[in-house]
């Protein structure tokens, strides 16, 4: 166990983890040459593409130390995103070290700040890494001077680096043996493993990654999952290299895989422990709480027919994405469709993605909501995570929305705008720090739901591209929110109902009615667009009818081609949803996210 | 089948001195005497071959009339009279050898406006070989217009273009314009419509510009060099010219399209009624029956294949049309038309009633207004449906196969 290694990279995306792994990847061995792809760790196209980790992988690593020793070292890779904090938050409690990424010409941004308090809560060592210094624009002395006065790590110990060119790679090995401690774990004690990670393979079931904390685990043996309760025969163990390897046990302070026909990735959620049946521990491990869906929309199929299609594609994703969840719902706009839960605007907008490319369904997607609680006058309280099904506002007595504590690292040029920004959004104003002369650290409580409304390309805007975020929940809050209901020709469409804030209502009404006009196309009737409180409406517009469509001349030769033409015009209907006479296309339900 | 379809031929001439600037066509500019006599003698290879074909009875099945002839004939381009007077009377007799014309068909003949192609000596020579009908594209009466449309005439050519034309003995004559071009006010165009009515054509056709892909006023348009014309403008460019053209006595019987009681374009009706047409010529378009295709562009390639003595067919174009696709065809090119789609000919020639296929489109539209069906069983686009036809056309497409079972 002397000779064992468990550590994982944190970063703020785009400082460079995947490129790094593969760099201590290659320098180990581990693959050879041929089976080396760019960033092997991002197993899904879609992590490739957009230069993000979404899904946790492990690798185990062999070195041979300068001490002339031969190491294990065991890689676990961790999401780098605000969304999956929960999950990064389970692969640090499989570690005792972390590789803490910074990027030389960057510095220290919102998700490095909120990965390093992370990985401090759970003890872990940690090794910082300045990466990319081969860029002309790079900076180690004010990165390692941030290092110092914004996160107290000893500046002299950061490793200087390039993933890309591998310098410096050798460094941050000898680093991990001699800095990160070796497990400790008695391995008599009662089997305790933690799951950090699990994935449905459609031919063995479940497979459990796990780290043994105490205790080991044979095949052949019974375990029991001490967060459901329920029992399994252990079939296969396996290390990870980084397709599985089977071996025969793994003991305290190892990592590897766990297969035993678990059927349904449910039953092993990521932080549970596994235990022996035989001779279960005490307690579990510390720290479980299934992941909770923090975001809801509504997705339909824009054809009634696909409903079936939909909701198999779902339960597939599901297979693989235990923090997915959805059910059944009818709108009267748009049919037959599913209330989806996310862990945040990322993982919609990623299983929105898949959805479309991987399973072809054509979706209307609506605005995204929070989980609104509501006081009813009848001492009731609900959960409404669909502002269509807000009671009537004379049954409520009171409203909560979720709060979160936001983060917002910016160059100082730009923190007069940010407060704007934030204020704009109902933010509460906590804390102004100086990171360097040249960077500040703001800290606002603000509604979920402000996030939720394009705010991360709002911060961006009116930053150059260079402020970062993070944020993290810290309660739900009573506010002062109303429900804005829209009315297409007369007819109210629940799909396009937004909650607002009282003060604002008006505001979001006219902007709404606004964009809905910009992108409802005219069609051969006239539409009314009108915003509602109740029955009192405030703010009216008209998509006018179509004038001329069609003054082209057409012979013989055109036949072939203006057919085309109308061809695509129907293609492009078929994108849009028929209420009643009008021809919705999907943006207009995203619409309320794009207001100013 | 108890239906027969009536047959035109269209012989495509890809030659101008310049391209102008609105124009898609198949077209090349300003090209050697040399290219322009291959093409030619291509040209007639292939109408050898079509006359070897039908001889063998291709065709045959898609003419209606006595001996299966043909109602019209139609040069267009590009420029026929790029051509000189030797090779379009060449091409005339080759055609006429091979192809049987009905007593009255229809011949027409595309020209441009300018002295340089359009001599008197040549339109007494056309007219002589049979060609009754004249189709001049003027364009706009107004010199800074044509120019800016890349056209190289000016209006005095087009005002002596027709009256040489007059003169050799043509009294069917048409008159393209084109209107809502950039810049361009509702009383400049009134003012194009007054010119060209005021040498009492037999036949106007009024096009609004389009700006089309691959285009340079397409290019210019979204280099923001040059504007469109607000939609409200054209709306009223367009009524304006139905007012106009009318009250001079020329009936509107098309979208764009207006004509003397008698003269409208046989040819153009062969299509917007969707009969049979067949084309030659690089580039050129075919419809017959239930088939449709294209010849080889550009012109090297169509003349390899003549050389071979091969049908210059382009075989990616090739299409077996459905019955699904003949029927919204038929009903898209129909309700260009101002008397619409008959609902009897739909019946003979498909065995069903368009309401059996449409009638819920039908009765919706009508409905709305957009469409309205007559007495004698047509349908046929309102004065409202008329500047929507795209959007009304769309609602006739149909799923192919979905009929046939």
């Amino acid at each position: 166990m002397a000779e064992i290694r468990n550590f994982c990279i944190i970063a703020h995306v785009d400082h460079g983890k995947s490129t790094l792994a593969d760099r201590l990847i290659e320098h180990t061995r581990a693959l050879s040459a041929r089976k080396m792809t760019d960033q092997v760790l991002d197993q899904l196209d879609l992590e490739r593409e957009r230069g993000i980790t979404i899904k946790m992988q492990a690798i185990r690593l062999n070195y041979r130390a300068r001490d002339g020793k031969e190491y294990i070292l065991n890689l676990i890779d961790t999401p780098g995103h605000v969304d999956f904090s929960y999950e990064v938050s389970r692969s640090l409690a499989a570690c005792e070290g972390a590789l803490l990424v910074v990027d030389a010409t960057q510095g220290i941004e919102a998700q490095t700040l909120a990965n390093f308090y992370l990985a401090l809560e759970h003890g872990l060592e940690i090794i910082p890494v300045i990466n990319k210094i081969d860029l002309p624009s790079a900076d180690p002395d004010r990165v390692r001077r941030e290092l110092e006065e914004v996160l107290g790590l000893d500046g002299r110990g950061a490793i200087l680096a390039s993933a890309k060119t591998g310098a410096g790679t050798e460094e941050v090995l000898e680093a991990i043996v001699q800095r990160i401690p070796p497990p400790r774990g008695s391995v008599d004690a009662p089997l305790r493993a933690l799951i950090f990670d699990s994935h449905f393979d459609p031919y063995r079931g479940v497979v459990a990654y796990i780290r043994v904390v105490e205790g080991q685990v044979q095949v052949g043996d019974r375990v029991l999952l001490m967060g459901t309760g329920k029992e399994y025969e252990v079939t296969e163990l396996d290390v990870f290299r980084p397709q599985l390897e089977p071996v025969p046990r793994l003991q305290a302070g190892e990592v590897g895989s766990l297969i035993g026909q678990i059927k349904n990735l449910r039953d092993a959620r990521v932080g549970d422990t596994v235990t022996s049946a035989e001779n279960p521990a005490a307690q579990p491990l510390p720290g479980y709480e299934p992941a909770k869906p923090m975001v809801f929309c509504g997705l339909y199929p824009v054809e009634n027919e696909d409903y079936e299609g939909l909701r198999e594609a779902l339960e597939k994703l599901q297979l693989n994405d235990a923090a997915l969840v959805f059910e059944p719902e009818t709108s009267a706009a748009l049919g037959f469709g599913f209330r989806c839960g996310f862990l945040g605007l990322l993982h919609m907008e990623i299983i929105q993605e898949r959805l479309e490319r991987e399973y072809d369904q054509k979706l209307i997607a609506t605005a995204p909501s929070v989980v609104y609680r509501v006081h009813k006058t009848n001492g009731e309280v609900l959960e409404v995570d669909n502002p269509a099904k807000m009671p009537p506002a004379g049954e409520i007595e009171q409203i909560e929305e979720p709060y979160v504590r936001a983060t917002i690292i910016t160059p100082g040029d730009y923190v007069g705008p940010i407060m704007e920004l934030c204020q704009e959004r109902r933010g509460i104003y906590q804390s102004l720090e100086y990171l360097s002369p040249q960077r500040a650290m703001l800290t606002y409580e603000m509604p979920l739901s402000e996030i939720l409304l394009d705010f991360f390309d709002k911060l961006k805007s009116r930053s150059r591209g260079y402020a970062s975020l993070d944020y993290r929940y810290i309660g739900h809050r009573p506010s002062e929110l109303v429900k804005l209901d829209i009315l297409l020709n007369g007819k109210p469409v629940d799909a396009l109902s937004a909650i607002v804030h009282k003060d604002r209502a008006y505001l979001r009404g006219r902007q709404l009615v606004e964009k809905l006009k910009e992108v409802i196309p005219r069609q051969l009737f006239e539409v009314p667009i009108q915003a509602a409180i109740g029955s009192r409406v405030i703010a009216r517009e008209t998509v006018k009818a179509l004038r001329k469509d069609v003054l082209a001349k057409c012979y013989g030769g055109d036949v072939t081609r203006k057919k085309k033409l109308l061809e695509k015009q129907k293609e492009g209907k078929k994108r849009m949803k028929r209420l009643g006479t009008v021809e919705v296309p999907q943006e207009a339900f995203l619409a309320v996210l794009k207001v100013d | 089948m108890g239906w027969q379809a009536e047959a035109g031929i269209y012989v495509h001439i890809p030659f101008c001195r310049r391209k102008c600037f609105y124009c898609d066509f198949p077209v090349l500019a300003a090209r050697r005497e040399a290219t322009v006599s291959r093409y030619v003698d291509a040209l007639i290879r292939e109408i050898e071959l079509w006359g070897e074909q039908m001889q063998a009875g291709w065709l045959a099945s898609g003419r209606s009339g006595e001996a299966g002839q043909f109602v019209s004939l139609y040069l267009g381009g590009g420029t026929p009279t790029y051509l000189n007077s030797s090779q379009l009377l060449r091409l005339l007799a080759v055609l006429r050898q091979h192809f049987p014309l009905t007593p009255d068909a229809e011949i027409t003949l595309e020209a441009n406006p300018d002295r340089e192609s359009l001599t008197e000596e040549k339109l007494a020579a056309l007219r002589a070989a049979g060609v009754n009908r004249l189709s001049l594209g003027a364009q706009v009466f107004d010199d800074g217009y044509l120019r800016a449309i890349g056209r190289d005439h000016n209006v005095r050519d087009i005002e002596s273009a027709f009256i040489l034309a007059r003169r050799a003995g043509f009294t069917n004559i048409n008159l393209d314009l084109i209107f809502a071009l950039p810049g361009q006010s509702i009383e400049e165009w009134q003012l194009t419509l007054e010119r060209a009515l005021a040498l009492q054509p037999e036949h106007l056709s009024c096009y609004s510009l389009i700006f089309e892909e691959g285009t340079l006023f397409e290019r210019w348009r979204a280099q923001g060099r040059v504007d469109p014309v607000p939609e409200e403008t054209e709306l009223k460019m367009y009524e304006l010219a139905c007012n106009l053209v009318s009250a001079a006595g020329l009936r509107q019987y098309e979208i764009s399209n207006f004509a003397r009681p008698g003269r409208e374009s046989r040819h153009n009706l062969l299509y917007w009624r969707y009969q049979n047409w067949l084309g030659l010529g690089a580039g050129a378009h075919s419809h017959w029956g239930d088939r449709r295709w294209a010849n080889l562009w550009p012109p090297g390639r169509y003349e390899d294949r003549l050389q071979e003595a091969i049908l210059p067919i382009d075989t990616g174009t090739e299409l077996s049309l459905s019955i699904e696709e003949m029927m919204e065809e038929m009903v898209i090119m129909g309700l260009r038309l101002i008397e619409g789609v008959s609902g009897q000919e739909f019946a003979r020639r498909f065995g069903r009633s368009l309401d059996e296929v449409y009638g819920d489109t039908i009765t919706r539209l009508v409905g709305a207004g957009f469409l309205a069906r007559t007495p004698e069983g047509r349908i046929r686009l309102t004065r409202r449906g008329l500047p929507v036809g795209n959007a009304i056309f769309a609602e006739f497409l149909l799923t192919p196969g979905s009929l046939t079972t």
